[in-house]
């Protein structure tokens, strides 16, 4: 684990050294702050656990979209500077590539998604929400942000630059996104399945009531373990080309 | 020991290498010499374990690359031909995260010292890579090729880029490391590998197609001996003379002035007497007869099959 450990510090020493992190976090916060003043508080009046309600469906998207901007340079842009010839030519296997990467982004986010907790902390001190309600939307805010990271991380690996990594992962985590929709229109037992797979609708809508439930932390750590193992796939493949 | 074993690699259905097999032992400097597209850096890479050859195999100190890949990964420093820096980080973090990921454990300070030591690199050791000169920038990228003191050092093309200063001085740090490293240098720049290599592996169209000291190589070319000689005479009447020669393979006139010709004359066997006898016979008052050293030029030109017809007829 120790290799994990220095490419994961390297990664994130590499957020604080360039201004790409400080940008990445600037955007999602003005967006997030922008979504909450207009949609989640709104004009009319309204309960405040909907407001946190709305606040973390919200927040949802622009930590997706910030998983993209963070996971779509991962391994594109190794590849792009030639760095990675570094760590693929080193006594380190391709799991703990991934998985140091993996690490380092998600660190990144939960930091950045931590930086919006003073919009759910103003609701509490003006309204009504228990401290729970607000510690299991962030929990699952970190989990569809995992996962989106590690659609993304995928989309990395496979791409042979950032932009069309960042295509492909935005592609794909709409993808995983809209399934609900899909679902509706599929046959059963398809429709289970596929529902099943999305990760906003079935899984992440308990978190933002305040509910934590096992079975969808289950999924959303299962569905980043079989993305981070895919990435790992492909990393191992790209030795035979 | 390096022992490489009917390496094959396929792009699509192109070999870009084709069977190459070598041993390299302890110690030694051996250039990889070869045109653009010869395959060299895919060579370097199946060497340096960046990618998996279609077939073949490569052992390092008798531990096999494709059974125990990590073992002999942190046994090898591969400098490719863009340096794997990242600009962001100093150059004395980026040694110390090399050094960890190549598996040193213990002494890493020492070992990074070392490193910028050897490649004299200390008065830049804390500055941004991203702000290095071009020239310093490779020096970065040989010292996270031996930061860990390998036993096998690959560098790609080590000089490409660089200003003639900086090129005397990365071949300087290169013979530095001759004398501690196994050391394999790819390069089409004759005059580089002339300086640097004990051994020569010629590639051309993924095969090595000769192998051994330049002395070595010299001796498998074509030509047996090379003349260069001055005659008084014309340029028609020396064409003349050595187009009835057998033992001509080919000559080319260097110049003609106030009667006098200079030309080189490339012989299929050392046949030196035969030709002054029929230059003096034909009336060619013969001023200058002297046998030529074969320039690793003319011997690369020869094996790869690249001659301009400068020399033959």
């Amino acid at each position: 684990m120790n290799k994990v450990w220095f490419i994961m510090r390297r990664e994130l020493m590499g957020y604080l050294r360039s201004p790409i992190g400080a940008i990445i976090i600037f955007a999602v916060l003005v967006l997030d702050g922008l979504l909450f003043n207009a949609f989640a508080i709104g004009t009319g009046s309204k309960k405040s656990s909907d407001v946190l309600e709305a606040f973390f469906y919200l927040s949802s998207g622009s930590i997706l979209a910030g998983s993209v901007f963070v996971g779509m340079r991962l391994i594109a842009e190794e590849r792009q500077m030639g760095t990675f010839t570094l760590l693929a030519t080193s006594p380190v296997k391709e799991w703990q590539i991934v998985l140091g990467k993996y690490l380092s982004a998600l660190v990144f986010l939960a930091v950045m998604t931590a930086l919006t907790v003073y919009m759910p902390l103003l609701v509490m001190v003006n309204g009504k929400v228990s401290f729970a309600h607000i510690l299991a939307g962030y929990l699952g805010l970190l989990l569809i942000g995992g996962a989106g990271l590690a659609l993304v991380l995928f989309a990395s690996a496979l791409a042979p630059n950032q932009l069309v990594a960042a295509i492909v992962g935005a592609v794909l985590v709409v993808l995983f996104l809209m399934l609900w929709l899909l679902s509706r229109v599929a046959g059963a037992p398809l429709n289970d399945l596929v529902g099943y797979l999305s990760i906003h609708d079935k899984h992440f809508r308990p978190f933002m009531r305040g509910v934590v439930s096992l079975q969808d932390v289950v999924f959303y750590l299962s569905f980043i373990y079989v993305a981070l193992c895919a990435t790992t796939r492909v990393v191992e493949a790209r030795r035979w080309r | 020991m390096i022992v490489a074993q009917h390496l094959t690699k396929y792009y699509d259905d192109k070999a870009a290498v084709a069977d190459v097999s070598f041993t390299i032992q302890k110690g030694e400097v051996v250039g990889l010499l070869g045109l653009n597209g010869a395959g060299k850096t895919t060579l370097l890479r199946i060497l340096s374990g960046l990618i998996l050859p279609t077939s073949g195999s490569v052992s390092i100190a008798g531990v096999s690359l494709a059974q125990n890949p990590d073992a002999v990964r942190a046994r090898i420093g591969f400098l490719p031909e863009n340096p794997p820096v990242y600009p962001e980080m100093s150059v004395v973090d980026y040694l110390t995260f090399v050094a960890h990921l190549k598996g040193v454990k213990q002494g890493v300070v020492a070992q990074v010292e070392r490193a910028l030591a050897v490649t004299d690199l200390l008065k830049v050791r804390d500055q941004r890579i991203g702000t290095l000169s071009h020239g310093y920038t490779r020096r970065v990228g040989i010292a996270q090729a031996v930061v860990h003191n390998p036993d096998l050092v690959l560098l790609d093309e080590p000089t490409s880029g660089l200003d003639p200063v900086q090129i005397v001085h990365m071949r300087d740090l290169i013979k530095s490391l001759a004398g501690t490293q196994t050391l394999i240098v790819s390069s089409h720049i004759l005059s580089e590998i002339h300086q640097l290599c004990d051994r020569i592996l010629v590639v051309k169209s993924g095969r090595i197609v000769a192998e051994g000291s330049e002395h070595d190589l010299a001796g498998k070319v074509q030509a047996a001996a090379v003349v260069a000689i001055e005659v008084r005479g014309s340029k028609a009447a020396l064409q003349a003379v050595l187009g009835k020669l057998t033992v001509v393979a080919g000559h080319r006139v260097d110049a003609e002035a106030d009667g006098v010709t200079t030309a080189t004359v490339e012989l299929l066997r050392d046949a030196r007497e035969e030709l002054a006898a029929a230059l003096v016979q034909a009336g060619l008052g013969l001023r200058r007869f002297e046998r030529v050293k074969l320039e690793l030029e003319s011997i690369f030109m020869e094996l790869t099959g690249n001659s301009t017809n400068e020399v033959r007829s």
